[in-house]
């Protein structure tokens, strides 16, 4: 079955998630994600906004997280204080995956959605941390979506907003962060982890059609390739459901 | 009703009275839902200037106020609206352009900042943070700081936990408080003397309608004392913390309000278009703003289709229909 790069995309963050899981949405490609699990692979996977909506029904696609279809049918509606505070909670923060996007990333997984150039005199400004420096200080495993360019793939950041594993294995601890941190990166061309000993990113995997050489090429810096494999392409379930349950009117897809 | 527990006001009047130049703003709201719109539209059409504002992501009503002149100083979270406006335009020109000072913090660090000025602590302690450049980068300069008396003369401060490791922490950082001059929310439902019945979702509005010296609310509904107080378990902020009541239906349009009605597909995205060109933008400005002596006006130049198109529905709470496209 045909399927478009942004579809392949979603699917194969949604694969990350499972049952139990409470997902942090933003907007766009990462609400989608957590829809996507939630409809084809995680039924009991819970949906979870900043602004305070959690477990949302979502019957129409949301254009913001502070859209009124994230209202509908929620288990509780609250406001920030209730969100931020579930994610810092000792028992289901520990619970909550974090999907996150930002303008640049480094080796370490750290996020960048604030400025390039210098902070007080920007070349350009982006919208600014928003809930993510607080999910990336707080929850235990994220997903990051970035799309593929050396001006994005920074050796060092302009801004670091949202923290990884900031510089290196002890990094989160000698900050005084709590454990956590990245655990995939999913790319226009493949999918990124993270070494478990060093917390540099690794290359998993990568798309059909495209090489580890023309990832590395898109990339300020060198990461590892030796473990990666073809990601496996979408199945014909996966692309019918998250046309017909998710997005029938083509909003974000 | 006792009438000296009436706060009932026009709009223009209690913009007027307490809304002055170069005081300390909040508006409540979320990108593109329930911000007090004809409040922001009325502060513009008034010319007020050098607001310090501060923002979690007030998205729409914020970049309106930046776009409308009005704004000097912003201590904000995000700029942005989602999908019409992944990064606020205005805001964005004023901050490359540098005729706009700016602050970041995240969205859970300004949230406390109103709870800790609602409470009456100095600060409030959160994980947040920690490693980033929102510690170690500073919009505001230290000497900026120690000469304004308003403003705390650090952004934020990283300190070891005093309780020595209890609860699994070794540092937090401390947030300074806020209590803003004005702060201007746009609920469903208000009673004369201003108790407040919002739907859906709250957002941070109750902490920083507490955080505030005056309280100026807007409400689709304005009903009269006792109508509230028949089920007071759905209401959020009890009147003693208002200062004004202004019945504005349609008063957060062009954002949405749950239940009543959805954001404006055609505004937002004429928005984003005029907002890219300075004189296109004092085009749109003079267009849904200036021309109007009130929000009624506008309302009337919009026009009863567009308004139908996105009346919501009372039991989903938004317009099923719309074209979002």
């Amino acid at each position: 079955m045909e399927y478009t790069l942004k579809e392949l995309m979603t699917i194969c963050a949604a694969r990350e998630i499972k049952n139990g899981d409470i997902v942090f949405c933003g907007t766009g490609i990462s609400m989608l994600a957590a829809m996507a699990a939630k409809n084809i692979n995680a039924p009991q996977s819970v949906i979870f906004f900043e602004t305070g909506a959690i477990d949302s029904e979502l019957a129409h696609i949301p254009l913001a997280v502070a859209d009124s279809r994230i209202m509908f049918h929620t288990s509780a509606n609250g406001g920030l204080m209730d969100a931020f505070c579930t994610m810092q909670n000792p028992f289901v923060g520990q619970r909550v995956v974090g999907i996150l996007g930002a303008a640049q990333i480094d080796i370490y997984g750290n996020l960048n959605s604030t400025v390039i150039g210098e902070y007080t005199a920007p070349e350009v400004r982006f919208s600014g941390s928003g809930g993510a420096c607080d999910v990336a200080s707080f929850v235990p495993r994220s997903i990051i979506f970035m799309k593929m360019e050396k001006r994005k793939f920074k050796k060092k950041l302009d801004y670091l907003t949202s923290p990884g594993y900031l510089d290196g294995p002890d990094g989160r601890k000698k900050a005084g962060l709590p454990p956590g941190g990245p655990d995939k990166v999913i790319t226009d061309m493949g999918i990124m982890g993270f070494d478990p000993d060093t917390k540099k990113m690794i290359l998993l995997g990568f798309f059909p059609g495209i090489t580890p050489e023309q990832i590395l090429d898109h990339m300020e810096f060198e990461i590892r390739t030796d473990q990666a494999t073809e990601v496996p392409v979408p199945t014909e379930t996966e692309l019918t459901l998250l046309r017909e349950k998710c997005d029938p009117q083509r909003l974000i897809l | 009703m006792k009438t000296d527990e009436n706060k009932v006001m026009r709009l223009r009047e209690a913009v007027e009275k307490y809304v002055t130049d170069g005081c300390h703003l909040s508006i409540g709201g979320f990108t593109l839902n329930r911000n007090p719109m004809a409040a922001v539209h009325e502060m513009i059409r008034q010319g007020k200037k050098d607001l310090h504002v501060y923002a979690h992501s007030n998205g729409q009503g914020v970049d309106e106020l930046i776009g409308g002149g009005c704004v000097s100083r912003l201590e904000i979270a995000y700029g942005g609206t989602g999908k019409f406006m992944s990064t606020c335009i205005r805001f964005r020109k004023a901050v490359e352009e540098q005729t706009l000072m700016v602050e970041d913090y995240s969205n859970f660090q300004m949230t406390l900042r109103f709870l800790a000025g609602a409470m009456g602590v100095p600060f409030l302690p959160t994980r947040s943070s920690l490693g980033t450049d929102i510690i170690e980068k500073w919009g505001f300069s230290k000497s900026f700081r120690k000469e304004n008396p308003r403003i705390p003369d650090e952004k934020l401060l990283v300190m070891d936990n005093p309780f020595d490791g209890w609860g699994d922490a070794q540092k937090v950082v401390l947030v300074p408080a806020i209590n803003p001059d004005v702060t201007i929310i746009h609920v469903q439902t208000a009673d004369v003397r201003g108790n407040c019945r919002m739907e859906g979702l709250t957002f941070a509005d109750v902490e920083q309608a507490k955080a505030s010296r005056v309280l100026i609310i807007t409400c689709e509904d304005l009903v009269a004392e006792d109508y509230l107080k028949t089920e007071p378990d759905r209401n959020q902020i009890p009147f003693i913390h208002a200062t004004a009541v202004v019945k504005v239906p349609f008063g957060a349009y062009p954002t949405a309000c749950f239940r009543y009605y959805d954001y404006d597909p055609v505004y937002m995205k004429a928005y984003a278009r005029a907002a890219h060109d300075d004189a296109a933008y004092q085009d749109f400005l003079a267009e849904m703003v200036f021309q109007h002596q009130t929000h009624t006006d506008l309302l009337d130049h919009v026009g009863r289709h567009r308004l139908e198109s996105i009346l919501a529905g009372r039991n989903c709470g938004y317009a099923k229909n719309l074209d979002r496209r």
